[in-house]
């Protein structure tokens, strides 16, 4: 039993750290939070239902297309809705504010037009929801393949950030803009690379739930307050960090669901969230003074 | 007290005077508008009291309100009216404490983060609370309150909430919170407990939201948690409160009355596209009028001049 909570705390922290890591980009490099984020996410979820139970072709294929079309439309917000925002804003808190209220107002936009197509109902389908035994543990197929896919993506991105060009870019847009200017690179063009990355992450991350999660059009703002909760607690704009802090509330959760009560999931991640907050404010891997 | 205080005083005594017997004109639906009015404009009001000095961005309005409704809920029944109100206050002072003590001495984003899920927290407690240990999940609430006297007392607490608003302007707290609105860092150097100045004002103002959740909770017959702590409230009031303006104290009034009658009109014309309705009115406030209408107000006295 014990083993059992600890692998499925650990899916549930590495699907929590991927769908993290999409805001640590978005806030980390673009500077923008982003308060319609589970929107997304939900979003990408409805389509891969639609991809499953209205074209009848598996999901996966929907990984292939639904996070490059989550890329472009990102992008296109980053653009029209965003950069006039970012380009008033006279410094970072001025921008974070004005992000906040944007975002948030997008957040009811989004889904709104979720609960007038799909109503208030709760939807899942089912794929590959068959029992696999891993050391004694019976798991389900979908949840497996979701974390080994959510792996695969985590590293990806890790590499991506770290081997290539455009990524060294990214990543000194997070630690200093300004800086990064005098280096000849286009702080703007990055930061709406990054937002748009951000985007397709999510919405991969809201395929690989809608595989073995039950949703509905009002559960975007749950995983908005997670993917935050995890991101603050990692550390702005620290991969490892959300992976960590994915971890730890993933496994945290799984294990007060299963010993004390399923009701106080939520009390127990800000708990949490307040513990490291209040020992660690710059976040578990985060740089003090950022 | 100058003549200029004397003359706002008597303005106000009128305008009160004559905001009290508009129960005693309207109908039925005149009235129940405005209740939707004067209880948005205390929430918005208290709201800004807060955030409009501190920039901190409050997205839990509804947490406390929500309290509010669900103390009246709990005691309305088998105790006295005021002494209702007063474990109401109590509750929410304690819990506002306690989420200041803990968030406001971090950055700002950190206490916006915690507020976003501090209405969807209380009301997980709450649900997890009534299913486990009373049983139950939703109230009726009975009381002998006629609809005329929730419009007094929310009446009553516009008032409070607006006398408050005009001493905390006029005292050291306001110009501490001025100071750490323009640089938190330099109001501390200048000998501000800036936590301190922060905390008791966060504690005022959700006071405030409190009272008009458990005032408001009769106008329900029946609550749940999903009722009381539904965050479309601290939505609306944000965007209205922005839509006012928040540097001006009667800024927000402003902002409620149009949006009031505007949501009431989406209401009735598009039920179901009412959120998508309010996140584009959100929007086109945030780009195209940023100080809100009192900034257009100003602009328009400074032009002639």
């Amino acid at each position: 039993m014990l083993i059992e909570t600890t692998l499925s705390g650990v899916i549930l922290g590495g699907m929590y750290a991927l769908v993290a890591l999409g805001l640590t980009l978005q806030y980390g490099v673009a500077r923008i939070m982003n308060l319609s984020y589970g929107e997304l996410l939900i979003a990408a979820a409805f389509a891969a239902l639609w991809f499953s139970s209205g074209l009848m072709v598996n999901p996966l294929i929907g990984l292939l297309v639904v996070p490059p079309a989550a890329f472009a439309v990102s992008y296109v917000i980053y653009r029209v809705l965003l950069a006039p925002l970012v380009r008033r804003a006279a410094n970072r808190d001025a921008l974070e504010v004005d992000s906040i209220l944007a975002t948030f107002g997008l957040l009811f936009v989004i889904q709104g037009v979720m609960l007038a197509a799909f109503g208030g109902a709760y939807f899942s389908y089912s794929f590959l929801a068959v029992p696999v035994q891993i050391a004694g543990v019976t798991v389900a197929a979908n949840r497996l393949l979701a974390l080994v896919l959510a792996l695969a993506i985590g590293l990806g991105l890790y590499l991506a950030l770290t081997r290539t060009r455009l990524g060294t870019a990214v990543r000194a847009v997070a630690v200093d803009p300004t800086a990064a200017q005098l280096v000849a690179i286009d702080v703007r063009a990055v930061a709406a690379f990054a937002f748009a990355l951000g985007g397709a992450l999510t919405a991969a991350a809201g395929v690989l739930v809608s595989m073995f999660l039950t949703f509905n059009a009002n559960l975007g703002v749950v995983f908005t307050l997670k993917a935050l909760v995890v991101v603050i607690m990692g550390g702005v704009g620290n991969l490892l960090g959300a992976l960590i802090a994915g971890l730890i509330l993933g496994l945290v959760e799984n294990y007060v669901a299963v010993l004390v009560d399923p009701g106080l999931t939520l009390a127990a991640t800000y708990a949490i969230f307040l513990i490291v907050l209040l020992l660690r404010p710059q976040g578990i891997l985060g740089r003090a003074n950022r | 007290m100058t003549g200029r205080d004397l003359s706002l005083a008597a303005g106000a005594a009128i305008a009160v005077g004559a905001l009290a017997v508009v129960p005693l004109v309207l109908g039925d639906y005149g009235l129940s508008l405005a209740i939707n009015i004067a209880s948005y404009t205390v929430l918005a009001t208290a709201w800004s009291l807060f955030s409009g000095p501190t920039r901190y961005v409050s997205l839990a309005t509804v947490a406390f309100f929500g309290i509010g409704a669900y103390t009246t809920a709990v005691f309305a029944e088998t105790l006295a009216w005021p002494l209702v109100l007063a474990i109401a206050a109590g509750v929410g002072i304690v819990v506002a404490a306690l989420v200041g003590l803990s968030t406001l001495r971090l950055s700002g984003v950190y206490f916006v983060v915690f507020s976003f899920g501090l209405a969807e927290l209380v009301r997980q407690l709450v649900t997890w609370f009534e299913v486990n240990r009373t049983r139950t999940l939703g109230r009726y609430v009975f009381t002998d309150i006629t609809a005329a006297q929730i419009y007094w007392q929310l009446l009553a607490l516009a008032v409070l909430v607006f006398a408050a608003g005009f001493w905390i302007g006029r005292s050291r707290l306001g110009l501490a919170l001025r100071a750490i609105g323009d640089d938190e860092t330099v109001a501390r150097h200048a000998g501000i407990d800036t936590t301190r100045a922060k905390l008791a004002l966060f504690v005022l103002s959700t006071l405030f939201m409190t009272l008009t959740g458990a005032v408001m909770a009769p106008r329900w017959t029946y609550i749940d948690p999903a009722i009381a702590f539904n965050p479309v409230v601290s939505f609306t009031v944000l965007i209205m409160a922005l839509l006012g303006g928040v540097h001006r104290l009667y800024g927000p009034v402003l902002g409620v009355v149009p949006l009031a009658l505007l949501f009431e009109l989406l209401l009735a014309r598009f039920p179901n596209h009412f959120s998508i309705m309010v996140g584009l009115v959100f929007i086109v406030i945030v780009y195209l009028i940023p100080r809100g209408m009192v900034g257009l107000v100003e602009d328009a006295v400074r032009k002639p001049a």
